[in-house]
């Protein structure tokens, strides 16, 4: 028995020097900074990016013990956490200790103060008048509240003391601002996501950080609806509706349910003339068996909807699976099989068979229209519209991905018209362009042909045959079979070798095949021959067009045509796909959050912008005015002091005793 | 006319000319809400008439104040009525071109603000209280051309189109001119209260700065054009969210030139005793006392603009904290300067580490206005570099 009282009082005193230590001033102060420098670290590293981001930047090693210091969701971290929850300890004690004073301090007039102490304040002055004080006390108390004093009069003996008092609600300053930081941190916690730490602790909930249908997504990475805090998203495609959001947690997510389903009925997109976006709209419709009729509505950035205290906001938007109808331009031997259409819509996957080639086709973007910065000049501000693209990926069976984005609109350089596409094999990358050059008919179809007359090993054959012909008719007299043939071969082989790999499998070829002794007249012989057979091609390639006379834009088509054809390998995709109709479905991205302590922390908020403002600028001042009757003559003292800004006090303690010394002395002379 | 350095200047005002002030203000504010009543929101007629009463509040005995509201208000009308509806008259009206078009008022600004801090060291070394007068003078008309300038690009925007059409609080180079004029603003009050024109030098060195960067961030990066708002910032929050935290980054940067000053002014009080510094600056007790009423009255409206960013951001990105980047440093600094009262209030500290310390929280104050946006990135990345 005795032995436990001792042990409870010497656990008393730790428990009063641990109160006392967290109500000091020093703790508070060291704990404002701590949390200043401990918020800094959350901004330096980019917080909730997906952990393999990290992983990259970090090396294993790194990575490891930053997740275990909690530095990629630092604001949710336990130390954190605690270093506020110390705060607000601290705070929660120096007010419990401090208020009472303060009250005191604003409520109590101080009308017992003794003579003594007036005569010795930092602020004291005395003078003596000759006469009764009756009549000069009322005077005196309305001077003083015209400065907006309040009065206490106490009488005692010979004794009047006038004890006056303003800005009492300075005190009242100090409690309302470090209230405010508790009520603050209690609604922030209110709103946090402690909850969801202490289920993921007791297991109740675990973090889904697989790529799942919401369908697939197991119950217990599922929150019911509740009342607690949450902040999820979703992209919800026009004409579709959800009643679920996700919320990203560490490198995961978690499904919340919804007591209404929301749907999408149309998304917009406002532009201003240059293209950047002027606003983002939704039109919503919630539908809830509490609700009589549906309720419809749009919601815009900075104007949410507000529904049974689920605040619904236009975040962001997507593409929401727009379909696509897609035409295939073949551009290898491989894929020599005429044009295919496809339709597909964005996001989804398709394994293509084309020719030999057998790739997945991924569609990953669409935008109906791009006003950008034209990336083929240097002048940044010339803007252009591309006009709609898509961008897509092409993943060979070994899984490796070339990345492409296509512009519809056609793009003029040095007077003629391309159409764009830009590669990539990382997304590190920047993107190369091939340009295809467009026809007279205002599309592919003229290259095409090219193209096609390139591949047919008729035509081919027969221009090889042509230029084979005329050149041995320059260097030999009499025929010899096998040259011919193996030059008519060796042409027929360029055509095939450059619509496969350019110029570059060309020249190699030249390079490596050909003897030493005669590449120096060869080479050049060759390429000449190409070229002339490619203008021929071309020419044949030109029905119903008349060839006699060789125009210009054809040479410089020819041109363009054939700087196209040489850069294929370089833009490695077996076809070119263009855009012939889409049918644009975009998603809205919504953001739906809950969040319980908003309330409580406005109202601390409120708090803390009237205290602050309580405490710097409605200082407590106090003056006492003492009437002492001593014989014939009465001896007054007018004393001072105030809390705050003791130079502008010493100023207005100066006036306000010329002033009073003025009324009381003009009663007197009366 | 009290006329002594540090000696508290707050004689009222005659009671006409406050009431003259009074009707002025309330009078325009009732036209401009009439005039504009259609497209105005209870939102903006309440701020209207809040900023009416503020400028009432602030005019009413400081007359230095209500001329270069007047004048303000004249000259920006001018160049409006000026414009009419053709913007091109930009380049091409003599008067608009040279003087009053919202750059060439900037310029004016500019070329002022640097006028002034060198004539305010001018008058410091030769200990002229003429020339510091001229200083003032300067100062005055910098943040008077200052003021137009911001005037007539928020009209400017609206000749671009009616869609375009913004308050010029939207971007870093407008905050920049912001930051400028009401740097220089607090510091007028404070010289006009508490007589210390000597100090006029430090603080306008800091507006200097500001002007070369905006300079160099105008000519360098074409950063004066004027560009729409992006939808987070249409919002009447950013009304009311920026200019509040603008006066607490200039009250937070007063402080710390204050600090600076006194600094140097303790340093040579102990170096060398009749030397000009050592002299000239007011008492090291009044830049103390000034030191404390900037971060005191920073600290107020910082807090003020913190809360208003909650209260927007509850609006815009749906939750009203979401640690950006941003939001983080502006806690930091407030966090600080926090620290820095306690000290001072309840530990009784002051001198020369308050002094130092006001001056390191100018970086951090730095760091939340501009490093942020050159180093992080984050929901607030509206000016980037
Ligand atoms: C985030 C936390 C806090 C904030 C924002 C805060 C804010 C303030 C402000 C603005 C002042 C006025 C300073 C001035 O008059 O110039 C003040 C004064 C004061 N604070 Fe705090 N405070 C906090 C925490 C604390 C804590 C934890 C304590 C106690 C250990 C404390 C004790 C005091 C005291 C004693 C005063 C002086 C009041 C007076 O006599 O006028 N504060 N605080």
């Amino acid at each position: 028995m005795s032995e436990k009282s001792t042990s409870s009082r010497s656990n008393q005193t730790f428990g009063r020097r641990l109160f006392l230590f967290l109500g000091t001033m020093d703790l508070a102060i060291t704990l404002l900074l701590v949390l200043a420098v401990a918020s800094v670290i959350g901004t330096v590293l980019q917080q909730n990016q997906p952990y393999t981001d990290y992983m990259i930047k970090f090396g294993p090693f790194w990575f490891e013990l930053f997740e275990q210091a909690g530095l990629y969701d630092v604001y949710s971290s336990l130390w954190f956490l605690a270093i506020l929850v110390l705060l607000v300890i601290s705070t929660s004690i120096c007010v419990t200790r401090n208020t009472p004073r303060m009250l005191q301090d604003m409520l109590s007039f101080r009308s017992q103060i003794q003579e003594k102490s007036l005569r010795a304040m930092q602020h004291s002055k005395q003078w003596t008048v000759n006469n009764s004080i009756e009549n000069s006390l009322d005077d005196a108390e309305t001077e003083l509240k015209k400065q907006g004093f309040r009065v206490r009069r106490k009488e005692k003996d010979n004794q009047v003391i006038i004890s006056s008092m303003r800005g009492g609600m300075n005190r009242l300053g100090y409690i309302f601002t470090h209230l405010a930081i508790i009520v603050i941190c209690i609604g922030g916690l209110f709103d946090s996501n402690l909850y969801l730490k202490l289920a993921e602790w007791q297991g109740k909930i675990k973090i889904e950080t697989r790529n799942l249908a919401t369908a697939d997504v197991p119950d217990i990475s599922r929150l019911a609806v509740g009342k607690q805090a949450f902040r999820g998203s979703i992209h919800i495609p026009e004409g579709r509706s959800s009643d679920h959001v996700f919320i990203a947690v560490r490198d995961g997510y978690l499904v919340q349910k919804l007591p209404f389903r929301v749907e999408v009925k149309d998304f917009r997109i406002e532009h201003y003339p240059t293209g950047q976006p002027k606003s983002f709209e939704s039109d919503l419709v919630v539908y809830d068996d509490d609700l009589a009729q549906p309720l419809e509505t749009t919601i815009s950035v900075n104007h949410p909807l507000i529904y049974k205290g689920y605040a619904i906001y236009q975040a962001s938007f997507s593409d929401g699976g727009t379909g696509l109808e897609l035409q295939v331009w073949p551009l290898s031997y491989q894929t020599e099989s005429a044009e295919v259409d496809v339709s597909i819509d964005v996001f989804e996957r398709r394994k293509m068979q084309w020719g030999k080639s057998s790739l997945q086709l991924e569609i990953t973007s669409f935008r109906p229209f791009n006003i950008n910065p034209d990336p083929t000049e240097d002048d940044p501000n010339n803007l252009r519209d591309f006009g709609p693209s898509f961008g897509y990926k092409l993943r060979s069976e070994t899984g490796e991905a070339s990345e492409y984005i296509n512009y519809m609109l056609p793009v003029p350089r040095k007077g003629r018209e391309f159409y764009l596409s830009g590669v990539r094999s990382s997304p590190a990358e920047e993107f190369g362009y091939l340009y295809l050059p467009i026809g007279e008919e205002g599309d592919l179809s003229e290259f095409n042909a090219f193209l096609a007359t390139l591949r047919d090993s008729e035509q081919v054959n027969a221009v090889a045959r042509t230029m084979m012909l005329e050149t041995l008719s320059t260097v030999a007299d009499g025929r010899n079979e096998k040259l011919e043939q193996v030059l008519q071969d060796t042409l027929v082989m360029l055509i095939k070798m450059f619509t496969e790999g350019g110029f570059t499998v060309v020249t190699q070829f030249i390079e490596t095949t050909l003897p030493e002794a005669e590449k120096e007249a060869l080479g050049p012989a060759y390429l000449g021959m190409l070229r002339q057979m490619l203008a021929r091609l071309y020419f044949n390639s030109l029905e119903g067009v008349d060839t006699s006379t060789v125009s210009d834009e054809q040479l410089l088509f020819l041109q363009d045509a054939v700087d196209a054809i040489g850069s294929f390998s370089r833009y490695g995709a077996p076809v070119y796909l263009s855009l012939s109709n889409y049918n644009h479905i975009q998603a809205s991205g919504l953001q739906i959050a809950q969040s319980p302590g908003k309330s409580t922390v406005y109202f601390g908020c409120a708090l803390l912008i009237i205290g602050v403002f309580l405490l710097f600028y409605v200082p407590q001042r106090r003056l006492w005015l003492c009437f002492s009757k001593k014989g014939d003559t009465v001896e007054l003292i007018l004393a001072g002091m105030s809390n705050r800004d003791p130079r502008e006090f010493e100023q207005f303690f100066e006036t306000m005793f010329q002033q009073l010394k003025l009324t009381i002395g003009q009663r007197h002379s009366k | 006319m009290i006329n002594q350095t540090g000696m508290i200047n707050n004689k009222p005002d005659s009671a006409l000319m406050q009431w003259l002030w009074r009707a002025l203000v309330a009078c325009f504010a009732a036209i401009l809400i009439q005039r504009y009543f259609d497209v105005l929101d209870s939102y903006e007629i309440a701020i209207t008439i809040f900023v009416a009463l503020g400028l009432i509040a602030l005019g009413q005995n400081w007359s230095g104040f209500r001329l270069h509201i007047i004048v303000t208000g004249l000259l920006s009308f001018w160049a409006i009525s000026r414009y009419g509806d053709d913007l091109s008259l930009a380049s091409t009206d003599f008067l608009l071109n040279f003087i009053l078009a919202s750059q060439s008022a900037i310029m004016w600004m500019s070329a002022l603000f640097v006028m002034a801090t060198f004539t305010y060291f001018g008058g410091l070394l030769f200990r002229s209280s003429f020339t510091e007068k001229v200083a003032s003078v300067l100062t005055w008309s910098a943040t008077t051309m200052g003021l137009v300038g911001l005037m007539v690009r928020w009209r400017e925007s609206y000749l671009i189109s009616a869609d375009v059409g913004h308050i010029p609080v939207s971007n870093l180079y407008e905050v920049f001119i912001l930051f400028s004029i009401i740097t220089a603003l607090l510091y007028l009050f404070y010289e006009r209260r508490y007589q210390t024109r000597s100090l006029g030098g430090f603080v306008l060195l800091i507006v200097s700065a500001a002007v070369v960067f905006q300079l160099w961030y105008a000519f360098g990066k074409q950063a004066h054009e004027i560009q729409p708002l992006v939808p987070a910032l249409q919002s009447y929050w950013m009304k009311i969210h920026v200019p509040a935290n603008f006066v607490g980054y200039g009250a937070f940067s007063m402080a710390a030139m204050m600090g600076f000053a006194y600094l140097l002014k303790s340093w040579r009080q102990k170096t060398n005793q009749q030397g000009l510094l050592a002299t000239a600056l007011p008492d090291l007790a009044i830049i103390d006392d000034l030191m404390y009423k900037a971060i005191a009255l920073g600290f107020a409206f910082f807090t003020v603009a913190t809360v208003l960013g909650a209260l927007w951001a509850a609006e815009a990105w749906g939750g009203y904290w979401s640690w950006d980047p941003k939001e983080t440093w502006a806690l930091i600094v407030w966090l600080n300067y926090a620290a820095w009262l306690h000290m001072r209030m309840t530990k009784g500290w002051n001198g020369e580490p308050m002094a130092w310390w006001a001056v390191i929280g100018l970086f951090v104050t730095l760091f939340a206005f501009l490093g942020v946006n050159m180093f992080l990135s984050g929901l607030h990345s509206y000016g980037e570099l």
